[in-house]
């Protein structure tokens, strides 16, 4: 040791002073990782950074993109063509429904407002594209070009012409990054629309699908039942296509029947999504009804001395005896 | 004065190209096949120049590549910084092996990562991810001969030899 001291690279370096000195960085990383952990400053960190992190999001996006391009610039005519006939169709249907629907919508708009219900079926919505960036394999989190210059929040839902994708978890000025709904720390409460069975779908840790581990031994669920947004939570507005069942089986444990689903989204494929603006209206009970009765101006002022008939109490701060005297000395 | 700079330049290149390459992402089936390109480069300048790379630059390169990708900030500055101090302890060995027994301690270094990064989820209340977690170190052990032998490569041509 002492031989190949003063040498470049020894066989064996100093152990003790490189030892403490990963000790040190290892507890720093620990330290930094609980309290991002508890509290959740990675993000005010990030927004600070955005000024780096943002280009660098777009520059590494820039080959996803540039593939994309590069797919319609060879694609073939015949390839093309065929696309635009598809989507001619698919448009000339979903104006047939539309107009189909546009009765039963204004039907319903008429009812509403009887009702005096302000849900409308008329969507709030913001176009978004996004952005080609990896966040890292098994997490289920997409990037998108817009942010809080274009008053995106926390919370947004984000949808494609097929359904649900997920939600947004942080804005940065002109990005933001939404959770899908197969990431694993992610769940939805869904309506299973054939029965209206209320249940709730969890991402799954394999991948692309959701589970649905509580579903009671005794409703009934099918292979193909389509799931929709319920509503409950106040996060994701009702009737929205979240997915469709592909499996249901028993849990191990017997207790309940637990279901996968296949997302009704593109969550691979989708370029451009949707933003809703509108949140669900939030659950729990109405709000309390306004203060009927008379003006707080006629109310009798708390901090008014008592009527002088009251026998006046010496010393509030006294034992409690006094205080039960006075007390019921005030009844008669 | 000229020739420093230019080593320091390409040295910190790519550094920040490897953080490109993690963020780049692959098409569909081939995502969980992507190596951990940070490790692989700096893996690499501990074996060709050990004395650039210390412990502190390591956290700041995962610190880095923690806002980036970021889940939880200071996860992979905890990987990259054991990684390297492995790295640096066995580097006068690892020098020598023939590439193959490089390729096999380098697998064993990646997996060991994905083992803090399970260790770190795991604490964080993440479930246990698919089988699949476990490729990514084996594709990075393959590609290793290749990482070393084309950064070696643009090294010689670009004339940075240092001792």
């Amino acid at each position: 040791m002492a031989l190949n001291r003063d040498d470049k690279s020894p066989l064996f370096s100093p152990a003790v002073a490189g030892t403490l000195r990963l000790i040190v960085y290892l507890a720093l990383a620990c330290v930094i990782m609980v309290m991002d952990h508890r509290s959740g400053w990675l993000a005010n960190v990030r927004y600070g950074l955005s000024l780096v992190v943002e280009p660098i999001y777009r520059v590494a996006g820039l080959p996803s993109q540039g593939f994309h391009a590069a797919t319609v610039a060879f694609a073939d005519r015949q390839a093309l063509t065929e696309a635009n006939q598809r989507l001619r169709e698919d448009l000339l249907l979903a104006n047939a429904k539309l107009n189909r629907m546009a009765s039963v919508a204004e039907q319903n708009q008429r009812l509403k407002e009887l009702l005096d219900t302000q849900h409308s079926l008329s969507l709030n919505v913001q176009l978004a594209r996004l952005v080609g960036v990896d966040l890292g394999v098994y997490r289920h989190r997409i990037v998108l070009n817009v942010g809080s210059r274009d008053k995106v929040q926390p919370g947004q839902v984000v949808i494609d012409a097929r359904g649900v994708m997920g939600q947004i978890v942080e804005v940065m000025p002109t990005t933001s990054v939404a959770m899908l709904i197969t990431d694993p720390n992610h769940a939805i409460p869904v309506t299973i629309e054939r029965t209206g069975l209320r249940t709730i779908a969890y991402g799954s840790r394999a991948g692309d699908m959701l589970t649905l581990p509580n579903i009671p031994v005794a409703a009934d669920v099918q292979v193909g039942d389509k799931l929709v947004t319920s509503g409950l939570g106040g996060r994701f507005p009702p009737g929205f296509p979240v997915g469709e069942i592909r499996d249901v089986a028993q849990t191990p444990s017997g207790t309940f029947l637990s279901a996968q689903a296949r997302p009704a989204a593109d969550l691979d494929r989708s370029e451009d999504v949707l933003l809703l603006h509108d949140l669900a209206e939030p659950a729990g009970p109405p709000p309390p009804a306004p203060n009927a009765g008379p003006p707080a101006s006629l109310a009798p002022d708390l901090n008014a001395p008592p009527p002088p008939t009251l026998p006046s109490v010496t010393a509030p701060s006294a034992t409690p005896t006094p205080t039960r005297a006075a007390s019921s000395g005030t009844q008669p | 004065m000229n020739k420093v700079r230019v080593r320091v330049l390409w040295f910190s290149a790519t550094l920040v190209l490897s953080l490109f390459l993690m963020l780049i992402p692959m098409p569909g089936l081939l995502a969980p096949f992507k190596p951990y390109w940070p490790a692989l480069v700096l893996l690499y300048w501990c074996l060709q120049s050990g004395d650039r790379v210390s412990l502190g630059m390591a956290f700041c390169l995962g610190i880095a590549a923690d806002l980036f990708d970021g889940m939880l900030l200071g996860e992979q500055a905890l990987r990259l910084t054991a990684m390297v101090f492995i790295a640096l302890r066995f580097r006068s060995r690892l020098r020598f092996f023939p590439m193959w027994q490089q390729s096999l301690a380098v697998l064993g270094l990646l997996v060991n990562d994905r083992i803090l990064l399970l260790l770190v989820r795991v604490f964080g209340g993440d479930p246990l991810p698919p089988p699949e977690f476990w490729i990514s170190p084996l594709v990075g052990a393959a590609l290793w001969p290749f990482v070393f032998l084309i950064l070696d490569d643009l090294r010689a041509r670009l004339r940075i030899h240092d001792a």
